[in-house]
């Protein structure tokens, strides 16, 4: 879409950005990445009062032009670099009315880049409510920019901001602020000779940061550093005197624009709150009791959609079938990549109503409450106060638990996290550990309450945390930090959630993970279809023939001689020779080749064992009804004669499924996050040997 | 006196920073010398803090409060 204005919008988190900006663009909105960079891209298009369309960027939320995470360095460069399909036209800074002197930092920084800036003052509301009387005209006279008072949350004020936007000057008519020139007059003198730059700010900003600025050359980077060492330029010094420069300046400005009370409103209610929210015993029960309802909601709430979301694919499936002439073409669309599809497309429902909650919680602010009373536990195995969040999303699915890691600013922290989320126990490891904790584990009482198999299932649930936690622990000592970790956040005053923006949440990240995940999922899928469809030569034919012969035909039923001809098959699959291939490297863990055909179609998602387990074992009917599973495979006996499923096999089956990285859609979602396909093969090293060592302890233990 | 010496309730003013990479981010945030600072509460397990300062509430961990020192 071409568009004949581009605007930036601009401002601190907690400002009420991203509502604005969905107030601005409704759904008429998508999402990318910058070039080179994993931050997420959101730009919309909006059409002025004048009939010209403008694309609106919404750039991540900062407290000032110096970065502090990767998101944040986006700012800096998309305002500053020129002539790309980014530089805007013109910056909305966004400012939160209830808290302007902080605020205006970044207005102050941004204008002194002289782009055209427009000021929407939002959160009018809450201003006034906390009785902050903001003289606008004084202020806008102040700082030489039209003001427009907003209420994004209200969806007030929109369509006088789009008009100011229309009326903008291309020019920037912002009065001076601090004397820049002054903070390191040599090194600005010099950049502004050298580079051909007429800004001062600009050019001060390019001392701070060319090391991480895209565009500028290599030599131009190394002659800013060279400059600096001549100059004897302290960046942290100079950024320290701006600062202080800055607060002084916006302090003369607010001194007769705005008054305010001694004791806002909100922030004494919000205290109140506070007190019980955070405190030492009912602060851990209410989080808890949260995290409850949490996850009961993801299970119950995403059922029924989920199952719609099947028969939808088996309705699919049925039709196509009838549709479409038999052949490979056929098998392949249905078997490979409609049923791939519909292993995406079922984890819907649960990530969008992850991401409500987890929208939600932020929102209201009770997620800096949740980070601010964990930060000491987690911080002691190497995590922050943020790996909370992921690390509880883990139980229901690992994907969008490591799609919300992104509110962790260390780096450090964050890939910590990214690495143990995975050995949380997902919903997705639970039908295996139902079919093998029911095959081994006598479902009896133990101390008149508990019932064994309950006490087995729950051990593996512990132990998943307990896992992801040593893991951490380790990792503290292998990573090296990039930057010095720290936890100077803002504790939000709490509001009511905005439900526009959990709805938007929930449709964005939804269609993320369709977009992106999907295509590895549905390639994966595909190439095991293949592979279990086809084998090497005419084995197949050859089966096909040997059970056409009449001692066959006559004395077998036709759909147990399917049943035969297609386990025949299996076995001889590519598939098939593959679990041969791997029984040796697999049998010091009582694995056979059957099991082994089921570990590596389960690579591609765990709950694929069942579904594998029921084709092996040729069970009648459906893959879903378990009990018939569990029946073959408790019959199931070894060339000893002995069964295959001893209590060894199973429990060292399950501490594999633990360990193991067998996601597809995990490796792709860390792929996507990290952006370096070493991050997702390291984790998936790691855990194969975490579940081969584990698995083969057990059963040797066991055995 | 740091920052991290006072009770819940107790207020003080900064006065300058021990650390300068830290004091940078504090400053940014609105903690400035001159400013006011009041504690409002203490995370449940003694780490981190949180203060009131200007206008808002911030959250830092207890190091953190120890580089900043008060008049």
């Amino acid at each position: 879409m071409k568009a004949d204005i581009r605007v930036a919008l601009v401002g601190n988190p907690n400002t009420g950005k991203s509502t604005l900006f969905n107030a601005l663009t409704g759904l008429n909105q998508k999402i990318g990445n910058f070039p080179g960079v994993t931050v997420d891209k959101k730009i919309g298009y909006t059409t002025l009062p004048d009939g010209r369309k403008a694309e609106i960027i919404d750039l991540p939320g900062t407290y000032s032009l110096y970065p502090k995470s990767k998101d944040e360095s986006i700012v800096f460069s998309v305002l500053a670099e020129k002539e790309t399909e980014l530089t805007p036209d013109l910056v909305v800074v966004i400012l939160d009315a209830t808290n302007l002197k902080r605020n205006l930092l970044l207005y102050t920084q941004v204008a002194d880049l002289k782009i055209p800036v427009i000021i929407a003052l939002n959160m009018m509301d809450m201003a006034a409510k906390a009785n902050i009387q903001i003289d606008i005209d004084l202020l806008s006279r102040r700082l030489g920019v039209p003001v427009v008072p907003v209420s994004a949350r209200k969806v007030e004020g929109i369509d006088d901001l789009k008009k100011i936007i229309s009326f903008a000057n291309t020019h920037a008519l912002q009065v001076e602020g601090i004397e820049v020139q002054a903070i390191a007059p040599a090194i600005i003198a010099a950049i502004k000779e050298e580079l051909h730059i007429d800004n001062p700010y600009f050019a001060l900003q390019l001392a701070h940061q060319h090391e991480t600025l895209n565009f500028l050359t290599p030599a131009q980077s190394d002659r800013i550093e060279a400059l600096e060492l001549e100059h004897g330029f302290h960046s942290q010094k100079a950024q320290a005197t701006e600062t202080i420069a800055r607060y002084n300046y916006i302090n003369d400005v607010l001194y007769d624009t705005v008054k305010t009370p001694v004791t806002a409103h909100d922030e004494s209610l919000s205290n109140k709150i506070d007190k019980v929210l955070t405190h030492r015993v009912f602060g851990f029960i209410i989080f808890m009791g949260v995290l409850l309802f949490m996850f009961q909601s993801i299970f119950a709430w995403s059922a029924y959609p989920m199952s719609l979301i099947e028969d939808l694919f088996v309705w699919t499936e049925g039709g196509l079938r009838q549709v479409l002439p038999t052949g490979p073409l056929a098998d392949l669309l249905i078997d490979g990549v409609v049923a791939g599809l519909s292993g995406v497309l079922v984890f819907i429902p649960q990530i969008a109503i992850l991401f409500a909650f987890i929208s939600i919680l932020e929102d209201t602010g009770y997620m800096s409450r949740v980070t601010f009373m964990m930060d000491r536990i987690m911080r002691k195995v190497g995590l922050n106060g943020k790996s909370v969040v992921p690390l509880i999303g883990g139980f229901a699915c690992a994907v969008p638990s490591i799609m919300s890691t992104r509110t962790i600013e260390n780096w450090k922290d964050r890939m910590i996290t990214i690495m143990v989320t995975p050995l949380v126990a997902c919903s997705a490891r639970l039908p295996v550990y139902t079919l093998l904790i029911a095959l081994v584990v006598p479902s009896r009482n133990v101390w008149w309450l508990f019932n064994l198999q309950g006490l087995a299932l729950t051990g593996m649930y512990v132990l998943s945390l307990l896992s992801a936690v040593i893991v951490a622990y380790v990792m503290k000592f292998v990573l090296k930090a990039r930057e010095r970790g720290y936890f100077i956040m803002e504790l939000p005053v709490y509001r009511m959630p905005r439900w526009n923006n959990v709805l938007f949440s929930m449709y964005e990240r939804s269609k993320a993970f369709v977009l992106q995940a999907g295509k590895v999922i549905i390639a994966v899928s595909i190439i095991l279809w293949v592979l279990s469809s086809y084998g090497p030569g005419n084995r197949f034919e050859k089966i096909e023939q040997k059970y056409q012969q009449p001692q066959f035909t006559k004395t077998m039923k036709p759909d147990s001689l399917t049943r035969v001809i297609s386990t025949e098959k299996l076995e001889n699959s590519y598939a098939g020779i593959l679990g041969h291939v791997i029984e040796p490297v697999i049998k010091p863990l009582g694995f056979d080749w059957k099991i082994g055909i089921a570990l590596i179609t389960s690579f591609a998602a765990r709950e694929v064992f069942v579904g594998t387990m029921a084709t092996i074992y040729s069970v009648e009917g459906d893959a879903d009804r378990i009990d018939s599973v569990q029946d073959k495979m408790r019959n199931a006996k070894n060339a000893q004669g002995k069964p295959v499923f001893s209590f060894a096999v199973a429990f060292s089956l399950m501490m594999f499924y633990a360990f193991a990285m067998q996601c597809a859609s995990t490796v792709a979602v860390v792929y996507r996050e990290t952006k370096d396909w070493r991050w997702p093969a390291a984790q998936f090293a790691y855990m194969t040997a975490l579940a081969y060592g584990a698995a083969f302890l057990v059963y040797h233990l066991l055995k | 006196m740091t920052l991290s010496q006072l009770e819940v309730g107790e207020t003080g003013v900064v006065k300058e920073f021990t650390d300068l990479e830290m004091s940078v981010k504090l400053m940014e945030m609105g903690c400035l010398p001159g400013e006011q600072v009041r504690v409002s509460r203490i995370a449940p397990l003694g780490d981190p803090i949180a203060i009131h300062v200007a206008g808002y509430q911030l959250s830092l961990r207890k190091f953190e409060a120890s580089t900043i020192i008060l008049q």
